[in-house]
């Protein structure tokens, strides 16, 4: 009885001085690639006009296909599509969050073992960086977004709930896709020949997501697939919130899905970096 | 003979020692010739499922029809195995090289600097997408009715050269700006996402892309033109056009690559 009276409120403090903590991390996290982003304006001006090119080929190929077609595919005119691919480029740079790329290096030169010694998970820093980053890509997406809105036309006319369910979705997709390509990249620790296995994961991804092309314009079994996997989630589903069409009860299941892979990802992350660091020999540990 | 003369000779000589180098170190690691092929062939089976969405939707995109893509694709892939095999580990290593400050190197060699820098590394195994391109691309030309002969064939290899040096002189521009600017670590990215683009013809893009995807990102050169001569569309002005502005282009980079080397200061210069 004592005990627990005792131990209770200690057990309080100690967890709001992490969730403190916690807190305390991210910002500093966060404000150091703010301002890093910021000092290396040309090189991610650079990095954003070679993301663009990519949905404005999508955007130009499919357009020019609408327009031969009488006007529009599936109901996607040229009005449509511009507002998917643009909107698209910001929820690409959302997308963006540590290479399974990456691992390689970490495990090589060692960084690694210095996340090891920190009292906190390494995915926090990672999480932590590339959510300041966000915000520069964001300021940094805005006069790109003007200019390709000036030459395409897009028709985008978003309800209050749209909005608001998009400004959630983009953050939910960027939690989804951080834990999965961390669990990708988590693969590297047991083996060095994964650039195949990632090539792989991300052409499946390119064309399940609705990267390529709204997904409802897919071949039906490829929409069934689709919904079995976390790619809609963290691209298309984003998207069509916004653009639309999509109903209320849509973006609320969108919303709760986002949350189970999230669920799934935070699982999965955690089953697998237990095992990732039993099995893992560092270079200079 | 100049000493220019010597210098480039000299560089010749070298840029072929370094082939033969890097052929033989990449040789040792015959693994990653099966990784290179597994991604040249997603890359490729990506892209041919695309176009079988395409033209899921409709016949003909903007005149040219399916076979004809196919040749475009493989043109695409075929040059984008002969940048990943030459230009982009070059122009990886001098952007290295600046940032490091060991660029000193190279500079005080007794051979062109350009023509030493441009071709220190090679990746083999990289051709593989030209192998995967040139498939491709047979395949696509087999399914075409039109006939086609040595001038066609001279046209194309002409074209798809100047192209691709014409790539070259770009990229090394952009890199050259790192000799200013030092931190210029996204060119690649802003390349490789740009080089998507060649993927179709570039007529099928609104003029002002148009004109910026050929003569400012030479990819209506380098890719589309050398398509176009293998698909009936080839006309003499073309080709004109196209050798005419590689040799303007590369003069203007080599200009530009010297005035680059001079603001160079070195870590220990």
């Amino acid at each position: 009885m004592t005990h627990t009276v005792v131990v209770a409120p200690r057990d309080t403090i100690a967890r709001e001085g992490a969730v403190r903590s916690y807190l305390r991390l991210y910002a500093t996290l966060a404000r150091t690639s703010i301002m890093l982003g910021f000092q290396y304006r040309v090189s991610n001006y650079f990095y954003m006009i070679g993301m663009i090119a990519e949905p404005v080929v999508y955007l130009v190929v499919w357009s020019t296909i609408a327009r031969g077609q009488g006007g529009d595919i599936g109901g996607y005119t040229p009005g449509t599509f511009a507002a998917y691919y643009i909107v698209w480029t910001l929820v690409r740079n959302m997308n963006i969050v540590f290479t399974p790329f990456g691992w390689e290096q970490r495990i090589r030169e060692g960084e690694l073992s210095g996340h090891l010694a920190r009292p906190m998970h390494p995915i926090h820093y990672d999480l932590g960086s590339f959510a300041g980053w966000k915000v520069v890509v964001i300021v940094m997406w805005l006069p790109i977004a003007a200019v390709l809105s000036l030459v395409f036309h897009p028709s985008l006319d978003p309800s209050l709930a749209q909005v608001a369910t998009f400004a959630v979705a983009i953050w939910g997709a960027y939690l989804i896709r951080s834990m999965f390509l961390w669990m990708l990249g988590m693969i590297t620790i047991w083996t060095t020949r994964v650039s195949a296995i990632f090539e792989a994961f991300f052409a499946a991804e390119l064309l399940l997501s609705g990267r390529l092309l709204p997904v409802s314009l897919m071949p039906e079994w490829t929409q069934t697939l689709a919904s079995f996997l976390p790619f809609e989630s963290t691209f298309g589903f984003p998207i069509t919130a916004l653009v639309g069409p999509i109903t209320g009860r849509e973006l609320v299941t969108g919303l709760v899905l986002q949350m189970v892979w999230i669920a799934i990802g935070v699982g999965g992350v955690q089953v697998m970096w237990r095992r990732a660091i039993r099995a893992y020999t560092a270079v200079n540990g | 003979m100049s000493t220019a003369d010597h210098r480039m000779l000299g560089g010749i000589r070298i840029a072929w020692l370094h082939l033969r180098v890097g052929v033989m170190n990449e040789l040792q690691y015959r693994a990653n010739f099966v990784i290179q092929l597994i991604q040249s062939l997603v890359a490729i089976g990506t892209g041919l499922v695309v176009l079988a969405l395409i033209f899921d939707h409709t016949d003909q995109l903007d005149g040219w029809t399916r076979p004809e893509l196919l040749v475009v694709m493989g043109v695409f892939t075929l040059v984008g195995g002969l940048i990943g095999f030459v230009i982009e580990p070059n122009m990886g290593r001098i952007m290295g090289d600046i940032e490091r400050g060991t660029f000193d190197y190279v500079l005080t060699k007794p051979v062109d600097s350009q023509l030493l820098a441009s071709l220190r590394e090679f990746r083999i195994w990289r051709l593989t997408d030209a192998i995967v391109g040139l498939v491709v691309l047979v395949w696509g030309l087999s399914q075409l009715d039109a006939t086609f002969g040595v001038p066609e064939v001279v046209w194309f290899v002409s074209t798809l050269s100047a192209g691709t040096v014409l790539i070259y002189c770009l990229w090394l521009v952009l890199t050259t700006g790192a000799f200013w600017v030092v931190r210029m670590d996204s060119v690649q990215e802003l390349f490789t996402g740009l080089y998507r683009a060649g993927q179709y013809p570039v007529t099928v893009y609104p003029a002002w892309l148009r004109l910026m995807l050929t003569y400012l990102v030479p990819l209506g050169f380098a890719i589309t033109v050398p398509s176009e001569s293998l698909t009936g569309r080839m006309t003499i002005e073309r080709l004109v056009v196209t050798l005419g502005f590689m040799v303007v282009a590369f003069a203007v980079t080599r200009w530009f690559w010297r005035r680059g080397t001079r603001h160079y200061s070195g870590a220990s210069a």
